[in-house]
């Protein structure tokens, strides 16, 4: 008997929805001991098979047909008591932000305690030891502490872990994870994989483990099924299925993942240079009345150098300090000191009046796509702001607009519709098209393609990649992931608490990394000895 | 529009229409000149007839339909006339409100020197109760429709300073306002033309709320005799001169009371209604 049986499951989606069914028909399995990824990109369904199982759908969603077979029970027509029983004694599951699955005013203690409480018959006392045992397992140093702690005092990863351990608590014989490494850094998500498996092999539970990261995919699967607008489209063994897919879906998602290995494009060397720092600092300031003032860095001496054609990327975990060089850079925030050499003109001193006949030279674009534009202003109106602002008659912008609608493969009879009507890939071009409208020498990027499904990802990355071969233009590519930074990148730098530890050309860092901490990254790549089968 | 599909909004819009025509027919609609008076029919009980004399000293027979009070005069008519008072106060110190507020709330969000002065200001403003600032102020100049409205929009201006300026904090951090400061945007046109229409639904929620406000607050300072002159048809009014009889003729107090909650319950229901339509991270999950 499989622990997790699900039969031709459906659930229909409220009208007016883009489809009828969120989830059509899906049935699979997962056997006691093992790790069954589900894969798809958003809006695939796969929260909604998760939630589905747990009996934790929204209203608005309607179960409509099917099955979900826990250790042989049937749920989906079970009382609602009968499935809060079986909550967190035979199924559990883990969330994918940490901070907003654990409540705010519970210490981790008592939040432990309140599983223990409801589903055990154990005593106070005897439910104390059992929560600091918890926290042992999940690999939490000092658990009185952690016991005593609210989950703002610690980082991500604990609170993961902590996640973790509630979920355990009562040996559950399924475990549920909604992608619960996604809002983590790539070291602290190399950690949790590691302790999920492990602990998964020491309980011997199906896990049911829902991602959209084939790196991850290939870190911890042992069977995978591949989702696609509701449907399953392909399932079996994960080597099996990674390296030689059936499906032509699973083919296009496993061949757009970028490769680890750096590109090596030859990039010029004799090129002018277009950015040069040098000694970039940004120091936040805390004041207030009553404590002393704090001081915290956030970019420390940060030199670097981009020319014309050529593309840097900045690479490093959150908190590093990546996003505020590139702020500094483009003058969203003033630098405490150093310099930012724009064509030779030192941008870091200039007031913002005299900044703004400045700006059109670099341009910036975003990470998240569905915040970038203007909710209440037409793409073309969006398009042709920045020429207008430096002059530009409006029949003339427009035209603008339009060619470089055409440029970023756009219908250019959209620009009268809302960002609304957009994906997030396509409002990602109108951002790039807006950017390149005033004809800028630097182009700075930050985590564009993160918030991106990886099909989309890897037609957006291709589109910069050939404007900047196009135009010529210098690239700032800011990003976490080290496959996206391997695929565009001609320069690398790699930081870390507001320093750079390792700056050189891709190959160099990508084939010989020097730094201890650039090491570390590699080694947390989820999947990087893995060999996706090619596109 | 979507909002129309929203019951709130199309029972309490209702309901708001038809006060509105009730205000713009009512001439129309069976009533006498609100400050008429005849000592021969003082008191008279819901529905019964009576006479009263015009203007021009004629006398004319005259079903009062919600009674008189004890002037002789026709509390129907003065409780339909007291219907455009009410609505255009209401309307009127809510527009003033938020056009003083929103000026205060851009410039404290975005103009950082100017934060603190502002906020400290309407913090100042906010610790005066509003019924004490609005009867100061109309002892101030002499009450009228003018001075009332002042008197009943200075109070509501800190609020709407208050939610416009979080919105600005907010709205200022969006990646889209950071995107047109480097293309150059000048600052006034990214508050105004960025900033200021992504405030414009929250900005209509908290109106309509004002909006009650004001005409409930103008009843009360009616009644408390600090408000319009007691000539002038208002509710508060009404109440105020039935209220030393009303253990013996209620209907002095009841049919404008009626009226006045009709009113601010249809204007309140109307705002919860565009509240769950125009934002929807306020609106209950469904």
């Amino acid at each position: 008997m499989s622990t997790l049986e699900v039969k031709d499951l459906t659930v229909r989606l409220p009208r007016g929805g883009d489809r009828a069914e969120a989830v059509s028909g899906v049935s699979f399995s997962v056997e006691r001991g093992e790790i069954l990824c589900l894969v798809g990109e958003s809006g695939s369904g796969k929260t909604v098979i998760a939630h589905s199982i747990m009996g934790l759908l929204p209203k608005t969603l309607e179960l409509a047909g099917g099955e979900v077979r826990l250790e042989g029970e049937e749920l989906t027509r079970a009382s609602e008591a009968r499935r809060r029983a079986l909550r967190g004694a035979r199924m559990a599951m883990i969330f994918q932000e940490p901070m907003s699955a654990l409540n705010p005013v519970m210490t981790c203690g008592a939040q432990i305690d309140e599983v223990l409480r409801y589903h055990t018959a154990l005593s106070k006392n005897e439910r104390q030891p059992r929560a600091a045992a918890l926290l042992r397992e999940v690999a939490l140093p000092d658990p009185q502490r952690l016991l005593g702690a609210y989950p703002h005092q610690l980082s991500g990863g604990q609170r993961q872990r902590v996640g973790i351990a509630i979920a355990l608590a009562l040996e559950p014989a399924l475990l549920v994870a909604d992608e619960p490494t996604t809002a983590l850094d790539v070291t602290t998500q190399a950690q949790i994989l590691r302790l999920m498996v492990e602990l998964q092999r020491r309980h011997g539970m199906a896990v049911l483990f829902v991602t959209h990261d084939f790196g991850v995919v290939a870190e911890i699967a042992h069977r995978v099924a591949v989702l696609r607008e509701g449907r399953l489209v392909e399932l079996g063994d994960k080597v099996e299925l990674l390296t030689r897919p059936r499906h032509e879906y699973t083919r296009m998602l496993i061949g757009a993942v970028p490769t680890l290995k750096p590109h090596g494009r030859a990039a010029p060397s004799d090129a002018p240079i277009v950015l040069a720092t040098r000694g970039l600092s940004k120091t936040y300031v805390e004041r207030s009345w009553l404590r002393k003032k704090r001081e915290i860095p956030a970019a420390r001496d940060v030199t670097l150098e981009v020319r014309k054609g050529q593309t840097l990327g900045i690479v490093g975990e959150s908190g590093s300090g990546k996003s505020t060089v590139a702020r500094c850079i483009v003058r969203l925030i003033d630098p405490s000191s150093g310099e930012i050499r724009l064509s030779g003109v030192d941008l870091a001193r200039m007031r913002s009046s005299e900044m703004r006949p400045l700006r059109r030279r670099v341009q910036i674009v975003f990470q998240d796509p569905y915040r970038s534009l203007n909710p209440r202003r037409s793409v073309g109106e969006a398009i042709i702001e920045g020429p207008l602002n430096y002059g530009m008659p409006r029949p003339a912008a427009l035209e603008r607009a339009r060619r470089l609608m055409e440029l970023v493969r756009m219908d250019p009879a959209a620009l009268g519709r809302y960002p609304h009507q957009f994906s997030g890939g396509q409002r990602q071009r109108i951002c790039i098209a807006r950017a390149l409208a005033v004809e800028p020498e630097l182009l700075v990027a930050d985590e564009p393609v993160s918030a991106l499904d990886v099909s989309v990802q890897a037609q957006v990355l291709r589109l910069l990649e050939e404007i900047r071969t196009r135009l010529e233009l210098a690239m700032l590519f800011i990003t976490h992931d080290l496959r996206v930074a391997a695929q565009v990148c001609d320069q690398v730098a790699v930081m870390q608490a507001g320093r750079i530890v390792e700056h050189g050309s891709a190959e160099e860092v990508f084939l010989r990394p020097q730094h201890e901490y650039t090491r570390a990254l590699f080694a947390a790549a989820p999947g990087r000895n893995f060999n996706f089968a090619p596109a | 529009m979507k909002i129309f599909h929203n019951w709130s909004v199309r029972l309490g819009g209702a309901a708001l229409v038809l006060l509105v025509l009730i205000a713009l027919a009512a001439p129309w609609l069976g009533t006498v000149d609100p400050t008429l008076f005849d000592a021969a029919s003082r008191d008279l009980r819901p529905g019964e007839a009576g006479e009263i004399t015009t203007l021009e000293g004629e006398t004319v027979k005259h079903v009062f339909l919600m009674g008189s009070d004890s002037f002789g005069r026709d509390i129907y008519s003065r409780v339909l006339y007291g219907t455009r008072v009410s609505l255009i106060i209401g309307l009127a110190a809510a527009l003033l409100a938020l056009l003083f507020g929103v000026v205060c709330g851009l410039s404290a969000g975005y103009i950082r020197w100017l934060d603190g002065l502002v906020m400290r200001v309407m913090d100042g403003i906010m610790a005066i109760p509003a019924i004490l600032i609005a009867i100061a102020v109309v002892a101030l100049w002499r009450a009228s429709l003018p001075s009332v409205v002042i008197a009943i929009a200075i109070p509501e201006i800190p609020r709407v300073t208050r939610l416009v300026r979080a919105l600005v904090l907010s709205i200022r951090e969006e990646p889209y306002v950071e995107a047109a400061v480097s293309l150059g945007t000048p600052t006034a046109k990214i508050m105004f033309g960025h900033i200021l229409p992504n405030t414009i639904a929250p900005l209509l929620v908290q109106g309509t709320y004002i909006c009650a406000f004001a005409i409930l607050l103008e009843a009360i300072l009616s009644f408390l005799g600090v408000g319009l002159p007691p000539d002038i048809p208002t509710w508060g009014n009404i109440m105020a001169e039935g209220r030393v009889q009303f253990v013996a003729y209620p209907h002095n107090v009841f049919f404008p009371g009626v009226f006045l909650a009709v009113t601010v319950l249809a204007v309140n229901i109307l705002g919860d209604g565009l509240r769950d339509t125009l934002d929807p991270k306020m609106a209950k999950r469904v």
